[in-house]
């Protein structure tokens, strides 16, 4: 249906952005309630599935000598709990499941986006704004429950000369509420940004001569949408740490 | 509700406006989903995936720590044993040492007490011997005499004298004992 929307009669008919509509899984129709299951809900519960399978199948013989599946299992927890560790220091260590969540959410909607056909869940501005500000409303409530109104001492950097602060709280407040755009947009706009070029590829395969430039094109981005993928997952939770630490110990 | 999910409806069945990221009446389902994703990602790691990774490394570093300090046990154990068994094998050295010489000494007595009795035996055999060669040579001589007096008596007789008794036997006599 949407592809009579575009023009078809050039005869190379690119669309690049049909991949992120959401749609009812059953019935057909773009008729979205909140509580109708589409494959945004098809793609989240394989994310669900692909966790379980990861952290907790992998894991059920508890051996002592892991295997190959519980090395990753374990892989993981080994990775971001060091980087909470080294990040936010010892009292960050009871948000570990949080970020952990974050973490495992975003790897596994990322690569499950990149098989063919998918769905991207985290290429959609609206799930990146929850994780987004969820992490700046948590860890701005964090910050004053934590140091009351000395949580407010992150904006005022004392290290730097007196007249220069209230510049510099200015600029630190905006920086400070820009965070979680930044935070969501960053993780949607590369997720999308790279299955489009896919998609654009792909198009250009349909012309002959250029075909297998194109299909090589295909196969490099998918190569760079990977990294994209997993580095995208290390950012969002590395800022995530970042922020943590900066709710936990506001002082420069 | 159902309005805006209508109208937004329309719009997607007329013509994608763009981008499907600012189709606003999609935002709810994204959202609704999202959150109950994440609550059950977050019940599943924090129940039972990290408690679960954790137990497992905290058992694996315990297992480590065990087995080098029983190693280790083992070790010392290993050299106790070595230091017991060089010194058993001291100890049995001397004693051999030890039974050795008390066996030579009382070899050596027993040697001493049998060439003593043997030398006494050799020495009493001796005189014996030499005192049954003396016999024997007493014995010799007296034959000899008698044979010599009963001989130079015949001799005597052949040549036709006629000797007495005591002539030849003071001739004998002293023949024999030049």
């Amino acid at each position: 249906m949407a592809d009579e929307a575009h023009g078809e009669g050039g005869g190379l008919s690119f669309h690049p952005m049909d991949q992120f509509e959401v749609k009812p899984l059953f019935g057909g129709g773009y008729d979205v309630h909140w509580y109708t299951i589409t494959n945004v809900t098809l793609w989240l519960a394989l994310a669900i599935l692909a966790i379980i399978g990861l952290m907790v199948l992998t894991t059920s013989k508890r051996a002592t000598v892991p295997g190959r599946g519980q090395s990753i299992a374990e892989l993981m927890y080994g990775f971001v709990y060091k980087m909470v560790e080294d990040v936010t220091g010892k009292d960050g260590i009871k948000y570990f499941p949080y970020i952990m969540t974050l973490f495992m959410f975003i790897l596994c909607a990322n690569f499950l986006g990149l098989i063919p056909m998918s769905f991207t869940t985290t290429s959609h501005i609206a799930v990146t704004a929850i994780l987004g500000f969820g992490v700046f409303f948590a860890v701005t409530i964090l910050g004053f429950v934590k140091n009351g109104a000395s949580f407010l001492g992150l904006f005022w950097v004392s290290s730097a000369p007196l007249p220069l602060r209230p510049v510099l709280a200015v600029i630190e407040i905006i920086s400070y509420f820009v965070r979680p755009v930044s935070h969501s947009i960053r993780l949607a706009g590369n997720m999308m940004a790279g299955h489009a070029v896919l998609k654009v590829f792909a198009g250009f395969a349909q012309v002959a001569a250029i075909a297998p430039v194109a299909i090589i094109g295909v196969m490099a981005i998918y190569g760079l949408e990977v990294l994209v993928s997993a580095i995208q997952a290390y950012v969002f939770t590395i800022l995530t740490c970042v922020y943590l630490k900066d709710a936990l110990h506001p002082h420069h | 509700m159902a309005e805006n999910t209508n109208a937004a409806g329309e719009v997607a069945l007329g013509a994608p406006p763009g981008m499907p990221q600012l189709n606003v009446g999609t935002f709810d389902n994204q959202v609704f989903w999202l959150l109950v994703t994440l609550v059950v990602i977050y019940f599943v790691l924090s129940r039972v995936a990290l408690p679960r990774i954790a137990a497992i490394l905290a058992e694996r570093q315990g297992t480590i720590t065990n087995d080098i300090a029983a190693a280790e046990d083992l070790k010392a154990k290993a050299e106790a044993a070595e230091a017991a068994y060089d010194k058993a094998l001291a100890d049995a050295r001397a004693e051999a040492q030890r039974i050795a010489g008390e066996t030579k000494a009382a070899i050596q007595a027993d040697l001493d007490v049998a060439i003593e009795k043997a030398d006494a035996e050799i020495a009493a055999k001796a005189a014996e011997s030499e005192k049954a060669i003396a016999d024997i040579r007493a014995g010799a001589q007296e034959a000899v005499k008698v044979v010599a007096k009963d001989a130079a008596k015949d001799i005597v007789a052949l040549m036709g004298g006629k000797a007495d008794a005591k002539s030849i036997t003071a001739a004998v006599t002293a023949r024999m004992k030049g």
